[in-house]
């Protein structure tokens, strides 16, 4: 139910658009994107694969903010520690 | 791999554990189911476990569809697949759930055709190939994989094949997470909810989860961080005092799911009245079967299916591993008559069912991992 | 005869002609020779002439006529010497050595290795594909300084053998004092991979077709002989090498902790893998710590020789790759742990079988 992997869109075939030749890592299958017919995605996109279909578009923005939460969680932890650190040899 | 990578990178996790483990209340417990069989996989695979305090334990759900096939339709599989003149397709993870005759792998050993494949698509590529024989696909999956059948069987229609049909036992994500929840004997704090299912479903289904019985959800992506990312979400809603519906996997997953598939799923299937789930009994409205206008690519209408319920042994306990209530290792007969190599019930059949995962990956002394790393030369 | 055109008897006739034409003279015999002088050929002497022809005949360098293996080749009868006389004989035969006939002298390169090459042959098998398969073979077998020296061949009915079965057995001489197995292993020694792993397996299951996948990958097949003598010429203080086929590198790490009785930890972002075979990995669903390689190795050595070890690793083709993955522990015997990418920690245990695709 879940193996769901994201792969980035090369080509959409000419004859049969519902189909498209996605790169996962350099290794490439044709899948069905007929799930995403709203908004068919372009070479470039990236989308979420599963047993040969597409599911969903990959939304890059909310990746990128999912990372930059995570970021900043980081961050702020790296920066207590540092403080800790310092409190300590004082 | 990119969306993948950055949120398998260890230095972030160490924030949010700490930040997890400042949400503990001294003294309390917390119990967080994760539904989805690959989220169990996930924090088998990469030893989350090890990151959260001992306050958190994660109760392992029954969201493996593999695991919830009664044995009887494994009998009835292996029946059709060994009609004369006719191809069984299969993904690899049914191959070897035992029926109460043997595997698929057993009776491909024994001459019956059955063939693994990565998509119901390639079933449909070897229909073509062999017009003098017929094509079944065993269909399994909750609802991130019925979409795909359902789109084949367009396709396959669309394309006037007559060789081709699907023995459907898909299931259902909210029944099985109601049964959770209304089990007298389990209470959980919070789920952390399916991530790919929510593709297509969306988040709405889970509503009545916090609403009704005002337990938070945090709908999570697969990769460890997502997972702890969730858990620390959920621990916020506790100590804010919040049960909601959350996203945590907004790069993936729309709110309102994928209307596309909703439509396919629709059009070709529709719901059984009940449908048996190994380990936790008859559900109503749990299942998927093809719609009568479809008849001409149901195995269940083209085959003489047996049909007959065949009971799960009585030492196996997998109702209440599945349900949270048991451990894998508090199961009697675990690790010892019931293996991955010879499974008795459901929750050690599919290497992501509790048991199994517990057992490939998490059986160890976790007092003497710590040693072990301390000791390191 | 199968597989032939049906003007193969004009063309059988012709190649005896040419045969004829360009016989030594040396051999000519008498009755060819009164031919030439121009006197009458007596009726004993044309018989003796019907003879040396199927003499010479039969001293001919044996060739393959039929485009398919027959039942008759693995009759062992005159077919059967010819499929062997000309298709594995010719092939495995070193030039240089045709004059030393005692095996146990032979040396090539300085090494003293020999293989047996036994097949097994289905009915209607291709025999231009039999030539390919004894080509690479013997190509191979140059490359790894080896001696293909005996073998045995067998020919099955249609459908009895899919196509064709080569099974091998390798005979070698030790030339060093160590005593090596995985049941050395001693606490505190490190795992070394000797390359990127599951290259070959990964590329197996795409090949077998109904994946559909494509992938810019090929086998890792490589012989070890070389680059193994190179490490156990730098270091004595190797205790184990096994190579990475069925079950890939975790299948091992279990056979030295079984075998050991000691604790095996390592790390998965030291074990090398390459992003195309992670890739196809990750796409299907399974874990390359268990998928074959054919031309890798796990080393256990001296923590203090793993300097040493891995400089000569380095230093080989198929070896530049190499790594430190782990090491053995004395605790928690006869269990793998990994320290996952993340910083977690798991158990890596045998699979039952074979690692299947999954979608879950």
């Amino acid at each position: 139910m879940c193996l769901g992997i994201p792969g980035e869109v090369v080509g959409i075939l000419p004859d049969q658009p519902d189909l498209a030749r996605v790169d996962v890592s350099g290794v490439r299958r044709v899948i069905n994107v007929g799930l995403l017919a709203e908004d068919p995605p372009v070479p470039g996109e990236w989308v979420l694969i599963h047993v040969g279909f597409a599911l969903s578009k990959i939304d890059e923005a909310e990746a990128a903010a999912a990372l930059e939460f995570l970021e900043g969680i980081g961050q702020a932890y790296a920066d207590e520690l540092a403080a800790l650190a310092e409190s300590r040899i004082e | 791999m990119r969306f993948v990578d950055e949120f398998r990178s260890a230095d972030k996790a160490h924030a949010l554990a700490a930040r997890i483990t400042e949400l503990c209340e001294p003294g309390r417990q917390y119990k967080f189911m994760e539904v989805c069989g690959g989220h169990t996989h996930t924090i088998y695979k990469h030893g989350l476990e090890d990151y959260l305090p001992e306050a958190i334990t994660l109760v392992h759900g029954p969201g493996c569809p593999v695991c919830v096939i009664p044995m009887g339709r494994v009998d009835d599989a292996i029946h059709l697949a060994s009609q004369p003149d006719t191809i069984m397709t299969s993904f690899g993870d049914m191959m070897r759930v035992p029926g109460s005759q043997g595997s698929f792998f057993d009776a491909k050993a024994s001459g019956t055709d059955i063939r693994m494949v990565y998509s119901p698509l390639d079933s449909l590529k070897i229909a073509r190939q062999h017009p003098d024989k017929r094509v079944v696909f065993m269909a399994i999956g909750f609802e991130t994989t019925t979409p795909s059948t359902a789109m084949t069987v367009l396709r396959a229609k669309a394309e006037g094949l007559a060789n081709f049909s699907v023995f459907c036992n898909h299931v259902t994500i909210v029944p099985a997470i109601k049964a959770i929840l209304d089990s007298p004997d389990l209470r959980l704090d919070g789920f952390i909810g399916p991530g790919h299912v929510s593709t297509v479903i969306g988040c709405r289904p889970y509503e009545f989860i916090a609403a009704s019985y005002g337990k938070p959800v945090v709908v999570a992506g697969f990769e460890p961080l997502d997972i702890l990312q969730s858990i620390y979400l959920l621990m916020l809603q506790i100590s804010e005092g919040r049960s909601e519906v959350e996203n945590q996997y907004t790069r993936v997953v729309p709110y309102d799911g994928n209307l596309a598939a909703l439509t396919a799923i629709n059009q070709v299937m529709e719901l059984r009245p009940y449908f048996e789930w190994r380990g936790l009994g008859f559900i109503t409205h749990s299942a998927m079967r093809m719609r009568s206008e479809f008849a001409s690519f149901d195995a269940e209408v083209l085959f003489d299916v047996p049909g007959v319920r065949v009971a799960d042994p009585k030492a196996c306990q997998c109702g209440e591993v599945l349900k949270g209530v048991l451990k894998p290792w508090e199961c009697k007969v675990f690790g010892t008559a019931c293996t991955p190599e010879t499974p008795i019930g459901t929750c050690m059949v599919s290497p992501e069912g509790a048991c199994a995962a517990y057992y490939n990956y998490g059986r160890m002394n976790r007092h003497r991992v710590v040693e072990v790393e301390l000791s390191q030369p | 005869m199968t597989g032939q055109g049906t003007n193969w008897v004009d063309e059988a006739l012709r190649e005896h002609e040419e045969h004829a034409a360009t016989e030594h003279p040396a051999t000519e015999q008498p009755a060819t020779a009164a031919r030439r002088r121009g006197r009458p050929v007596t009726q004993a002497e044309r018989e003796q002439q019907v003879l040396d022809r199927i003499e010479a005949a039969r001293r001919r360098r044996p060739r393959i006529r039929e485009e398919r293996i027959t039942m008759s080749h693995g009759a062992g009868g005159k077919a059967s010497r010819t499929l062997i006389e000309a298709m594995f004989l010719d092939a495995f035969r070193n030039p240089l050595l045709a004059p030393l006939e005692d095996a146990a002298e032979l040396r090539i390169n300085g090494s003293r290795l020999y293989l047996s090459a036994g097949f097994v042959l289905e009915e209607g098998f291709a025999v231009a594909d039999l030539s390919r398969i004894v080509a690479s073979m013997t190509a191979a077998a140059a490359v790894a300084g080896v001696q293909i020296v005996t073998g045995d061949t067998k020919v099955v009915e249609r459908g009895k053998a899919d196509g064709c079965y080569i099974n091998t057995a390798g005979v070698g001489v030790i030339e060093h004092d160590l005593t090596l197995g995985v049941a050395t292993a001693q606490p505190g020694d490190a795992v070394i991979v000797s390359g990127p792993v599951g290259d070959h397996g990964v590329t197996i299951m795409l090949a077998r077709g109904e994946l559909d996948i494509e992938a810019d990958l090929s086998s890792d097949t490589a012989p070890l002989n070389g680059m193994i003598a190179s490490l156990l010429a730098a270091t004595s203080g190797v205790r184990a090498m096994r190579d990475a086929t069925r079950g890939g590198v975790a299948t091992i790490l279990n056979e030295v902790a079984t075998s050991a009785g000691v604790g095996v930890v390592v790390e998965e972002d030291q074990i090398p893998v390459r992003t195309v075979v992670r890739g196809a990995a990750e796409l299907l669903g399974i874990d390359p710590m268990y998928v074959a390689s054919e031309g890798r190795l796990v080393a256990i050595v001296d923590a203090a020789e793993t300097g040493p070890a891995l400089a000569a690793l380095h230093a080989h083709p198929l070896g530049e790759q190499a790594a430190v993955i782990g090491h053995i522990t004395g605790d928690q015997p006869g269990i793998v742990l990994l320290k996952t990418a993340f910083g977690g920690t798991r158990i890596v245990d045998l699979l039952v079988g074979d690692p299947l695709p999954r979608i879950c």
